[in-house]
Formats: structure tokens, C-alpha cells, sequence
């Protein structure tokens, strides 16, 4: 009794932490996991690309109880027999073949053991990689337990254990090989398996120490677990390998299965935390039916390693039903399941406490146990508590095992919050309809039978208003806001308007003033029909009434008023095709015909060559270009200056831009200037010459 | 009178012509060269009065680069003329620096203009 109550404070705290996380349902292994098992791993053509997914299909079908097909069966066992007694085989399908061998039991004659046992010895002290290691020593074990010899057993265990020890990291991560820095997760599940497979092959004990920091590195790999709001757990890999990316779901089956088989052959507890393995159990059932074959495989593999495990067995809670009737007097159930489905060991469940939804008041109900029927194994409540009413709550369920040692083999995860939906009948009553003038009160008040067939008239003009009331309560009396309430007035030319109905406590009431809704309603007098819509999910009486028609009274629109929209006689025609846009794109200027142009580029150069005429009729010469050599140089490269200054302008107007031109002007400026100032100069100075001679 | 005013213009050219021909040949080079440029806009403008203005920045500057230069020659022209006395100290090569000089900023804008 004290037990149970320090355990409950324990919990209760435990559940204050966990408070906000989101209540999510786990189901254990079901039927539709062994239809979909059996859709995802049909063969082509009779049999398996690889005897690894050979494995992992029957593998499947073992732990789903699916009968195994013989011609499955035949067409494995050949390809089995072939890859054990050729010599050539990859280490990677012998270790497959015997996986194989242990599930279908083929025959297999004594000296093809022989031989694989020798090659796979060889393979083990000569291994340095992980992978290497692990198909080796995990294909001995196998040999060893199907051709029951005792007497199996590596040349040198500690050496191997400490080799494999080796490649460990210090955050519980393991490498592949001592060359490859990068350490997984996934490798990790890989090496653990081989240590057990190590620790059950050798012939004395390992050293303890060796043991111990192995179980050191388990709980290193445990603190980088991550997890979900529900309160699932799960590994990850960290980084994002260039072949293949190992997801969560096959890096968290493979640290389970190593987990779980090294617990196995050790002595002493592991000292984990067993809400974390109820984590991963949340995890791997949480995945639900998963679509792909290798997925499903780890699922169900390591699941069934959870099953039965040494460390804790996780315990699964569940409700069948979680959508309960008022009307119908449904009644709580719940069933406790290991996680594929099998009974769980004698314990009670206790409700714990119904909140609403959204909200963490005070518990509605006191702490309750559930009556256990053996015969169906099923945890029920007599009837549900009289203090929920319609709605959404959480309920909170509590195992408790009756056996006190039981609570180290297996995990119940404390509290554990299931959604329940509990709907029933809502009360419609007081429901009236009525035409308000603006000040002298109602015209006309009808009341309305929301239940029955008969509908109302009204009439009115834009100066007056309608009123629609009328009241929910829960059969328990209290009020009730359903997710949708609303009036919707529908014109003879389907033109439609909706409007909320507003709610205070029970009395739900709406005023339409129709003075200020005469833009809104695009001034379309007529009949009107009025329906009201009150739903809600848990409302098991929710309705759509036509209450009857509205003769609505109003002005003639002003010229410029908004049209309403245009009604689609067929609703499919809303998604039809829009009209095709055609793009206006510049035109572009009118150029003149070439020919014109050339004509005209011709006809520019006229006025040069007759230039040119004009001065030979003119009789130019160069006589007066100096002689002598200095002066001549200069006057050459004056003229060359100019020449480049033209050519330069040129260029500029062809392909430079302002100021690479200005910057070639320059110098080139520069250079004129100076050569046009010696040459002009030396002309000045003769024609001044000639003058005063 | 008709006969006397075509008489009268008939001898107004003859004169001019032969006064014309006692220029000296330099300023006459420079006169050709005034014609050739003027002739050049003309033939401009005429084309773009079939053709219409579209690059109008381009028709502007190739007129503008005529009359420009054409009155860049008329200035060299007025400072070498011995007969004028303003410009009697200065030297005909310093004028024709100046023409040189200007003609050259004249088409570099000219040509930055022409698009």
C-alpha cells in the first residue's frame, strides 16, 4: 500500500513534467500489419533478389505468425545450399544464408558446416572492420546454436572483444574502421550484436572490466536518444552518410536489437532508465503500418527483440474504442498488451484523472480502479463517471503491476493520456423566429419545431429586422457552444448569404438588421430561404433545417451599385478553363527600306569627293612640308596624332564607353599637343622669318 | 526693266567671281570646306524628311557636326584673313590650332551623342 502511494506521488510528479506533451494512441501488432506483410514481400518470380531480403521476409513472417509458403520455402533453401557450399561466397551472403538456415531449417550436411565454420574462423582473426567482425561472429553463433556443438568457440575471444571494443567512441558511438573517423549510431546496434555474439562463443569468461565498459558505452549511446512530444524515444544519425542514409526507424531497430542481445548473455542489469525503453517501443509501434518492406522488417524485428528482452519489457495500454456514447451508455475499456500483442502480466489499471481539453483544471472524476474480466482480458469501467458531459477530454490511466519484482522487468511508462470523444444528444429548444420593426417591438413572432417537417413565412421590408433564438443544453443541463451555428438566406437567384449565430451560455441568438445589409444583399428583393446549421463533432443530433421563407422587401439599387456576383449554374464549371490572355507586345519602330538607306549612305559621301576635286582643281601641294628631318618627324606625327584622335572616336562609337575614350584621349591629347605645338611653332617661326626678310 | 535687272545681276556675278578669284588659295581651301560640310547637312535633312526622325539624337548630331564644323572653318577663316585687321597679331598657325582643337571636342561630343 505505501509502495503504491510513493510510487503514485512518484508518478504524479513524473506526470507534471510530462503535462504538456501530447496524448497520442500506440497499437500493438495487428492483423493489418500480417496482410500488409504478406503484400510487401511477394517475390518475383518465386524468389528473393538477395538471401539478406530473403532473411528479412521470413523474418517478418516468423514474428507476424504468417504461415511460411512452401514454395518460398523450396526456392530459399536451394539458394541457401548453393552460397554455403560454394567457396567463392561473400561474407555477407554466408552470414544471410545461415540467418536463413536458422529460421527454415534446411538440410544442410554436417561438412558443408565444417566448411564454413573454417572460413569464417579464418575471416575472424584476420578482421579489421566492423562489418567484417559482425558477419563472421554472428554467423558462428548461429552454426553453433543450429548444429548444437558445444565445443565451438574462438581461438581468442578477449582479443576479438577487445578489437571490436576498439572502435568504439567515447559517446557510445561506434566506427566502422579504424580508418574512417566518422562513428554511427546504427554501427553501434552492429557492434553490440557482435559483442554478445562474441561473449556466447568464447570458452572462459570475458574480463569483467571489458563487460562493464561496454555497458558504459550502452548508457553513453542512451544520452543521445532524442524524442518526440508524445513521448516516444528514438535515435538518429547525426550526419548524412554519402552512401546510405539510415534513418530512424532502421538506426533505432538496430540499437534495439543489439541492446537487447547483448543484455542477453550478460549477467547484471543495465541500469536503464525503463521509461526510455517504453519509449522506443512508442516509437516503433507509433510508425503505425509502415509502406515499405525493409521498414516493416525492422519494425517487426525489433519488437519482437522487445518482446521478451532482459532489460524491460515495455507494456503497451490501449483503448479500443475511444469515441464513447452517452446515449448508448458506453463504458470505459481499456487492454494492457506486451507489443505484439500478448498478455501482459497481472496488474491493475487505475483511471487517474478526465481533463477537457485544452485545459488542466482539476480532474472531473477521483481516482478509480478498473474491474479486470479475465475472460476477455479486458480492463472496464462499470459506467462512465456522471460528471462528463459532451466533449473532448483526456483520460489518464495508470498501471500498476501487483507483483513488486516485476516492476524491474518490465516498463509501464506511468501516466499514460489516451483523447477520448464522448459525444451524446443536445437539447434544442425555445426555438423562435420573429420580423422587430425598429421601435415598435415584433410584428410578427413564430416559433419554430427544429425537430419537425414544417416550415414558416415571413415577410419583411429593409427597415425592419429578424431575430432567430433558441437554446442548447447537454443532457447533464449545462451549456453547450457547438463548432458551427449558422443561418444561411439563400435568394430565388441562389445568391447566398451566411451569417454566425452568437451565443451566450445556453441562449443562442442572432439580429439581422436588414438597413444595414441592403449593399450586402445587392438589393435583390424576393424570397428568401432560411436554414439553420448547428454541428459539432460530438454532437450525435447535429441538423441542417430549412426553417422556411423570407419575403424581403428592398430599395431599388442606385446606379453604381455592386452587382452580385454571377451564380454558375453547374458547380463544375467554376473549375473550367479561363479565357486564353493575349499578350500585347511594343511594336517595333518603322525602319526605312536598306536600299534607301545605302542610297543615302552613297549619297553622303558626294559632298567629300567633290572636297577632294575642289582642291585638286585648286592646285594644293605640300610644299610647304618641312624638309629638313626633325621638323618633318614632327609634322608627321601631327598628322598621325590626329589620325588616332579620329580613330579613336571611332572606336568609341563602336564599342568604348565614355571613359576608357577619355582616358585614351588624354594621353593621346596630351602627345598632339606637344607634337602640334613643335611643328606649328617651327611654321610660325619661318612664315615670321619670310616676313621680316 | 526686266532686261536691266537681269543684266545687272549677270554683271553683279561677274564681278563677284572675278573678285572671288583674287583670294588667296588658303582661304579659298577653307570656303571649299565650309561647302562640303553645308552640303553634307543638306543631304541630311533631306533624308530625314523622307524617313521620318525615329533615332533623332542621331539625325541631331550628324547636322550639328556639319554646321559645327562648318563654323569652326568660318572662324579659322575671319582670324588667317590678312585683309582683317582685328586679328593682324596673330599667328595663322595659332588660329589653325585653335580649329584643330576645337573640331576635336567638337566630334567627341558629337560622337558620344550619336547612339
Amino acid at each position: 500500500m505505501a509502495r503504491s502511494l510513493e510510487g503514485f506521488l512518484v508518478l504524479i510528479v513524473a506526470a507534471l513534467i510530462y503535462s504538456s506533451a501530447v496524448a497520442s494512441v500506440f497499437q500493438p501488432i495487428s492483423d493489418s500489419h500480417r496482410s500488409v506483410a504478406l503484400e510487401l514481400f511477394t517475390p518475383l518470380e518465386g524468389s528473393f533478389s538477395s538471401l539478406a531480403e530473403t532473411y528479412e521476409a521470413l523474418r517478418t513472417f516468423e514474428v507476424l505468425g504468417i504461415d511460411k509458403k512452401t514454395d518460398i520455402n523450396t526456392a530459399a533453401c536451394q539458394s541457401v545450399l548453393e552460397t554455403l557450399g560454394s567457396s567463392s561466397s561473400a561474407l555477407k551472403d554466408l552470414f544471410y544464408a545461415l540467418k536463413v538456415n536458422g529460421i527454415l531449417k534446411c538440410e544442410i550436411k554436417k561438412d558443408v558446416f565444417e566448411g564454413v565454420t573454417s572460413r569464417l574462423q579464418a575471416t575472424v582473426s584476420s578482421a579489421g572492420a566492423l562489418l567484417d567482425f559482425y558477419y563472421s561472429v554472428g554467423g558462428l553463433v548461429i552454426i553453433k546454436d543450429q548444429t548444437s556443438k558445444d565445443d565451438l568457440y574462438l581461438a581468442d575471444a578477449e582479443g576479438v572483444f577487445g578489437s571490436i571494443k576498439a572502435l568504439s567512441q567515447s559517446d557510445g558511438r561506434w566506427r566502422y574502421n579504424s580508418n574512417n573517423p566518422e562513428s554511427s549510431t546504427f554501427a553501434a546496434g552492429l557492434a553490440l550484436e557482435a559483442l554478445a555474439a562474441v561473449v556466447s562463443l568464447s570458452s572462459s569468461e570475458i574480463d569483467q572490466s571489458l563487460i562493464g565498459a561496454t555497458k558504459n558505452d550502452i548508457l553513453k549511446l542512451f544520452d543521445s536518444i532524442e524524442k518526440y512530444d508524445d513521448g516516444a524515444f528514438y535515435f538518429d544519425e547525426k550526419l548524412v552518410d554519402a552512401h546510405e542514409h539510415q534513418g530512424p526507424l532502421s538506426t533505432t531497430s538496430s540499437v534495439v536489437r543489439g541492446l537487447t542481445v547483448f543484455a542477453a548473455v550478460t549477467s547484471g542489469s543495465l541500469n536503464l532508465p525503463s521509461a526510455k525503453i517504453l519509449g522506443l517501443a512508442r516509437f516503433l509501434l507509433g510508425i503505425g503500418i509502415p509502406g515499405d518492406a525493409k521498414d516493416l522488417f525492422n519494425q517487426v524485428d525489433s519488437l519482437a527483440s522487445l518482446e521478451s528482452n532482459s532489460v524491460s519489457i515495455p507494456l503497451i495500454l490501449l483503448l479500443p474504442a475511444t469515441v464513447l456514447s452517452l446515449t448508448k451508455k458506453d463504458s470505459v475499456k481499456v487492454k494492457v498488451n506486451t507489443v505484439l500483442g500478448s498478455n501482459a502480466p497481472p496488474l491493475t489499471v487505475k483511471l487517474v484523472g478526465v481533463f477537457r481539453s485544452g485545459s488542466k483544471d482539476t480532474s472531473l472524476v477521483e481516482g478509480q480502479e478498473l474491474k479486470f474480466n479475465p475472460e476477455s482480458a479486458v480492463y472496464a469501467l462499470d459506467a462512465l463517471p456522471k460528471s462528463v458531459d459532451v466533449g473532448k477530454y483526456t483520460f489518464v490511466f495508470e498501471m500498476v503491476l501487483h507483483d513488486p519484482d516485476h516492476s524491474y522487468l518490465y516498463a509501464t511508462g506511468g501516466q499514460t493520456q489516451i483523447p477520448i470523444f464522448v459525444t451524446g444528444l443536445v437539447k434544442v429548444d425555445s426555438a423562435e423566429i420573429a420580423v422587430l420593426d425598429s421601435d415598435l417591438g415584433s410584428t410578427e413572432t413564430k416559433k419554430i419545431d427544429l425537430t419537425g417537417e414544417n416550415t414558416v413565412s415571413l415577410s419583411a421590408n429593409h427597415l425592419q429586422k429578424l431575430r432567430l433564438s433558441f437554446q442548447l443544453s447537454t443532457s447533464l443541463g449545462h451549456a453547450f457552444k457547438p463548432h458551427q451555428a449558422i443561418l444561411k438566406l439563400t435568394h430565388e437567384s441562389k445568391v447566398e448569404h451566411s451569417f454566425v449565430v452568437g451565443s451566450s451560455g445556453k441562449h443562442f441568438e442572432i439580429n439581422l438588421d436588414f438597413l444595414g445589409l441592403v449593399e450586402k444583399f445587392f438589393y435583390l428583393s424576393g424570397k428568401y430561404n432560411v436554414q439553420l446549421t448547428v454541428g459539432d463533432a460530438v454532437m450525435e443530433n447535429s441538423f441542417l433545417k430549412a426553417i422556411g421563407h423570407l419575403d424581403l422587401d428592398l430599395p431599388e439599387p442606385p446606379e453604381k451599385a455592386a452587382q452580385p456576383p454571377p451564380q454558375l449554374l453547374d458547380q463544375k464549371l467554376r473549375y473550367g478553363p479561363k479565357a486564353e490572355i493575349t499578350h500585347i507586345f511594343r511594336v517595333p519602330e518603322k525602319l526605312p527600306p536598306k536600299e534607301l538607306s545605302h542610297a543615302f549612305l552613297g549619297l553622303t559621301l558626294l559632298p567629300l569627293l567633290g572636297f577632294l576635286i575642289g582642291l585638286l582643281h585648286l592646285g594644293v601641294n605640300l610644299k610647304n612640308f618641312p624638309s629638313s628631318s626633325v621638323p618633318a618627324m614632327f609634322a608627321v606625327l601631327f598628322h598621325l596624332g590626329i589620325a588616332a584622335v579620329l580613330l579613336l572616336y571611332a572606336l568609341f562609337w563602336l564599342k568604348w564607353d565614355l571613359f576608357t575614350t577619355l582616358k585614351a584621349l588624354g594621353f593621346l591629347g596630351a602627345f598632339l599637343m606637344f607634337v602640334g605645338h613643335r611643328i606649328l611653332s617651327h611654321l610660325a617661326s619661318i612664315s615670321s622669318k619670310l616676313k621680316s626678310a | 526693266m526686266g532686261r536691266a535687272t537681269s543684266k545687272d545681276a549677270q554683271a553683279l556675278i561677274h564681278s563677284l567671281r572675278s573678285a572671288y578669284a583674287a583670294t588667296p588659295s588658303s582661304l579659298k581651301i577653307i570656303d571649299l570646306y565650309v561647302g562640303f560640310a553645308v552640303f553634307s547637312a543638306i543631304i541630311q535633312v533631306v533624308y530625314m524628311a523622307i524617313v521620318g526622325s525615329f533615332p533623332f539624337n542621331s539625325f541631331l548630331s550628324g547636322v550639328l557636326s556639319c554646321i559645327g564644323t562648318a563654323v569652326l572653318a568660318v572662324c579659322l577663316r575671319i582670324q588667317v584673313n590678312k585683309e582683317n585687321k582685328e586679328f593682324k597679331d596673330l599667328p595663322s598657325e595659332h588660329a589653325f590650332a585653335d580649329f584643330v582643337l576645337c573640331n576635336l571636342v567638337l566630334h567627341l561630343v558629337i560622337m558620344n551623342f550619336l547612339g
